[in-house]
């Protein structure tokens, strides 16, 4: 199968400076993304994950190696490159949601809509994960995994190019992190998102098109899964 | 419909969950707002009432007093280049007999014209009617008189002009420019139960003191552009030959100086307060909201990711700081009509000008709106933009735990002697100490400006008790009708409960100093007295000079001289010598201008034999009254007053002007104080929520954590109370410096009892601010709190 590579990293590098030391979070990773895939980037914590992930959805900077994103050159985009970057093609969905809790489950989606350039209306992206009946209510009124389809509603309804999705089920229970996965999943079948799923449970690997497993800043197996497993069989 | 962005929603539902917040920022800009729209508006509303009083009433730019002059000589001042108008008057002191009081009074009877109005101040009516042509027994009495004594129109009045006892009825009472600060002769004071100023017609009071067709006293008025110097020369010379006493302008005359005094105090505590009130606001704006902005650190990084920009992400949290700026702007204005119209209807008893009217400024509200937004803005940006150029990823994640390591505290081994919670406690403050430093300063702004409003009743104090405890130990001040020989001191003497006597001999001098000069009289005492006393402001009793000139270093700093110097003195009166004669002792001291000289020495210069113009008595308290009695009856006394009506006379004048900005000052810096305080916990529970709230799911009790809470505030505060002193003790001193006229110079004194109740103030502010506060973290949601981060 050849797709077409939408991101390029190469020789990445993150070095956090925290005074008395110095914490390697990268170490020269080399990363492609393909259209419409579905990408599931395991490992421990602090294995790099969550840097690289931040780093290829322009809400950080490498300290060295290139980024691409088709034609845009990320390793050395200013602060308004990455934003506008984050705007037009980015969504991403956080493990702690990061909702605005004084805005509603519609007016959360449509802080984004109304800033996207081919937005989907908020409804239909709150009808996409299940939520077209908790349209008006507060983050506070929401479950925990509810709260979560609200942030991939919000992250969704730009129709972004590329899906970043930072252990969107650590906060939640099995039954709960599996209807969220169910809704991402669709997502990428169902509008051919790019979409990037991190996550420490082995459990979830199946589902991707391919499996990055990464360690000490490194990345140390890459897996293509010849089929994607359906989520009924997934357990933990 | 209009569709409002979720943006914009989330600012109005924000903005409505921080109201108290916001509230409380905004009470501090009011404050600022309200202090300048009232203090500048007043004094701009005084300034204006002032100019329209001298316009309409035509307060003249040149006066001389002179012995006698034939009216045709109008004429000839009339053509002096750059004179527009001559009114000639006829004036005489006179002495009134009051039934109802124990002591003689003294009045200075003015001429005003048979027809029409004078062309050089003129009267305002305030009751009554103006004086008829030819009707020989009326009168108008200037205001204060009137009112002091309780008089009515239709009363009669008895007085001694010109040696002849009549009998006058009043028919009304008034004002006039020249005359808004009128005292007695020789006094430094009003006395308004034993002095006032009685207009009659030129028509009857010519005659009276045989002065028909004649005047003694001109004022001019000069067209614009017209050089008062060259007009004054010119003047001079021709009234020479009539016995000129010397022409003098406005800067010399005492109504318009004083009057100017006041307004120039008026202006610097208009100027001076709202500017350290706008200032103080402008730093606790800052502080305030860039504390608040940098609380929703998480939430600018979610926006950051989401693509929204920086410039969009500072517009929307802009939004907190206009919101408390416009809100606090628009009470300021609202609250400073109200304090502004209150605070010129207590100066319309005090100025009594023909009109004064409060009118809001919107230029002060702007300014006053401005400065507080650009603080606010400016501290809110910077927030704003620390958290915008952290890295999304890293703003979104929770602060992380601050990296502790053993601080002084254990190093000096405090750590052992204190609770767990004590120990939270101070390490919460040593860890960031730029942040303490900062809520205490704000704290320490708040107890500076309260010290600058209370001081002033100290220094105040200082001065009223220095004179007239001090300096002024006379019970009684005679001032004889015309100069007395030394034999005078004999017959005061045997008046009974007359228990010692000293003279006094005043001489009106004209004191020259290089191209400087001043006018002014010359006090010369007894070598050995004791009851009138050189002070200066720390209490040091300065001896009498011999041979030379003691004054006032306000004086002295006026003339340019230093002790040592030699003065040109040229007597006004007599023999009109001059004389060189050396500054021996510069005093600080604290009311009016002064220069004294022993009576021998002021004999040298006047070339006369021992000389009296008045006496300072102290009498048997008991026999006061037969005292009293026995003055009343002596034909050579023309006025005798008390220190202690002086005081009073003086201390109502304070009163009424400087205490009620002091009243207005005081109010406002308690409520600044109250909403830095307030604003400082309730910040303080928004950054320390988290940490809070699991000590309480860890089983602190709600007193526990309140205590750890209020700790913090506390030692901030107790920290802040000393700083605020010192700072307060700096402001004090540009504010006397600022200050000090030629009237009185307050001195620089903060008492015990200022530093107690400014600190007691700070505390009941502090202990109020924390029960407020206390409810809300009785209410606070443990899980929500650790949940989601506000």
């Amino acid at each position: 199968m050849t797709r077409e590579s939408i991101l390029e990293a190469r020789g990445l590098s993150k070095v956090y400076d925290m005074g008395e030391v110095q914490v390697r979070a990268l170490r020269s990773v080399d990363l492609d993304l393909y259209h419409a895939e579905l990408v599931v980037l395991l490992g421990a914590s602090g294995s790099g994950k969550s840097t690289l992930l931040n780093i290829i959805g322009g809400l950080d900077r490498p300290s060295d190696g290139t980024l691409r994103y088709k034609e845009l050159d990320l390793s050395h985009a200013d602060d308004d490159e990455l934003t506008s970057y984050r705007r037009e093609f980015v969504g991403f969905v956080f493990q702690l949601y990061n909702l605005i809790p004084s805005l509603t489950a519609r007016e959360n989606v449509s802080l984004v809509s109304e800033i996207a350039t081919d937005p989907m209306q908020p409804e239909e992206a709150l009808e996409l994960v299940g939520l077209g009946d908790r349209l008006d209510h507060f983050p506070a009124q929401l479950s925990g995994g509810e709260q979560q389809r609200v942030a991939i509603a919000r992250a969704v309804a730009k129709q972004p190019e590329l899906l970043l999705c930072d252990e969107p089920t650590g906060a939640l229970d099995a039954k709960t992190g599996k209807l969220v996965l169910r809704v991402l999943d669709q997502v990428n079948r169902e509008t051919g998102t790019t979409t990037a799923i991190i996550t420490h449970n082995v459990a979830i690997a199946g589902l991707g098109d391919r499996v990055i497993r990464m360690s000490s800043g490194e990345i140390a197996e890459v897996t293509v899964n010849e089929e994607r497993v359906s989520l009924e069989t997934v357990e933990w | 419909m209009v569709r409002i962005r979720a943006l914009d929603r989330k600012m109005l539902r924000e903005l409505w969950k921080l109201r108290g917040q916001l509230i409380s920022i905004g009470l501090v800009v009011a404050t600022a707002v309200m202090t300048l729209v009232t203090m500048r508006g007043t004094y701009e509303a005084l300034e204006k009432g002032r100019s329209a009083y001298y316009r309409d009433y035509r307060l003249a730019h040149v006066w001389s007093s002179l012995e006698r002059a034939p009216e045709s000589l109008r004429a000839t001042l009339a053509r002096i280049p750059g004179v527009a108008a001559v009114e000639t008057r006829v004036s005489a002191f006179a002495t009134l007999d009051l039934p109802w009081l124990d002591a003689p009074g003294q009045g200075l009877f003015l001429s005003i014209p048979e027809t029409g109005e004078a062309d050089a101040d003129a009267v305002h009516i305030r009751e009554g009617r103006t004086v008829r042509a030819g009707r020989a027994a009326e009168v108008l009495v200037s205001e204060n008189f009137f009112v002091a004594n309780d008089l009515e129109v239709g009363d009669t009045i008895r007085a001694v002009l010109n040696g002849v006892r009549r009998e006058m009825r009043i028919v009304g009472s008034a004002i006039a420019p020249d005359q808004s600060y009128a005292v007695p002769a020789g006094a430094l004071y009003p006395d308004d139960e034993r002095f006032g100023v009685f207009w009659m017609s030129r028509g009857v009071l010519g005659p009276n003191l045989d002065m028909e067709d004649a005047f003694n006293l001109l004022a001019v008025r000069l067209s614009p552009g017209a050089s008062e110097v060259g007009v004054i020369r010119e003047v001079d010379r021709v009234l020479d030959p009539y016995g000129g006493l010397g022409a003098y302008g406005r800067a010399d005359n005492l109504s318009y100086k004083i009057l100017n005094d006041e307004l120039n105090q008026n202006r610097t505590m208009g100027t001076a307060f709202p500017m350290v009130f706008l200032g103080v606001a402008a730093f606790l704006l800052n502080l305030v909201l860039s504390r608040l902005i940098a609380t929703q650190r998480t939430e600018i990084g979610a926006l950051k990711a989401m693509g929204y920009t920086n410039r969009e992400i500072g517009l929307h949290y802009l939004s907190y700081s206009v919101a408390a700026v416009g809100l606090g702007t628009l009470l300021g204005a609202a609250g400073g009509v109200w304090t502004g119209g209150a605070m010129v209807d207590l100066y319309d008893e005090y100025f009594k000008f023909p009109t004064l009217e409060y009118t809001l400024s919107w230029t002060l509200v702007l300014i006053g709106g401005g400065v507080s937004l650009i603080a606010a803005v400016a501290g809110g940006a910077g927030a704003v933009r620390r958290a915008a150029s952290l890295p999304p990823a890293e703003a979104m994640r929770p602060e992380p735990p601050d990296r502790f390591t053993p601080g002084w505290i254990e190093r000096a081994g405090i750590g052992e002697f204190l609770s767990t919670g004590g120990r939270l406690i101070l390490r919460n403050l040593e860890r960031r100490p730029v942040r303490a430093l900062m809520s205490s300063l704000g704290v320490a702004f708040s107890v500076a400006i309260l010290v600058i409003g209370m001081f002033m009743f100290d220094g105040i104090d200082r001065m009223m008790d220095l004179q007239f405890s001090v300096a002024q130990r006379e019970d009684l001040t005679v001032s004889f009708n015309q100069e007395l020989g030394e034999g005078v001191r004999y017959d005061l003497a045997r008046f009974g409960g007359v228990t010692r006597v000293e003279l006094f001999h005043t001489v009106p001098v004209r004191l020259r100093a290089g191209h400087r000069e001043r006018e002014l009289a010359i006090t010369g005492l007894e070598r050995d007295t004791r009851l009138r006393r050189i002070v200066s402001e720390s209490g040091r009793i300065h001896p009498l000079p011999a041979g030379g000139i003691a004054m006032s270093a306000y004086l002295a700093d006026r003339l340019g001289v230093r002790r040592g110097d030699t003065l040109t003195v040229e007597a006004l009166t007599g023999l009109r010598r001059t004389e060189r004669i050396p500054v021996t002792d510069i005093v600080e001291d604290l009311l009016g201008v002064s220069a004294y000289m022993d009576a021998e020495g002021l004999r040298r210069l006047t070339h006369e034999g021992p000389r009296a113009s008045g006496a300072y008595l102290l009498t048997d308290g008991a026999r006061e009254a037969q005292v009293n009695a026995e003055l009343k009856a002596a034909p050579a006394i023309a006025s005798v007053a008390s220190p202690s009506s002086m005081l009073e006379s003086f201390e109502s004048q304070l009163e009424d002007s400087i205490f009620i900005a002091i009243f207005f000052i005081v109010g406002f810096a308690s409520i600044i104080s109250v909403a830095v305080i307030y604003n400082g916990t309730r910040i303080a529970l928004s950054e320390r929520g988290r940490e809070l709230a699991s000590l309480r799911v860890l089983g602190f009790t709600r007193q526990e954590v309140a205590t750890l809470l209020f700790g913090e505030q506390g030692v901030i505060t107790v920290l802040a109370i000393p700083f605020g002193w010192v700072i307060g003790y700096g402001l004090a001193y540009l504010v006397v410096t600022a200050m000090a006229s030629e009237t009185y110079r307050i001195p620089l004194v903060v008492s015990p009892g200022t530093y107690f109740w400014t600190a007691l103030i700070t505390v009941i502010a502090a202990i109020a601010s924390s029960m407020l506060v206390r409810r809300r973290l009785s209410r606070m949601d443990l899980i929500a709190v650790l949940k989601t981060r506000e």
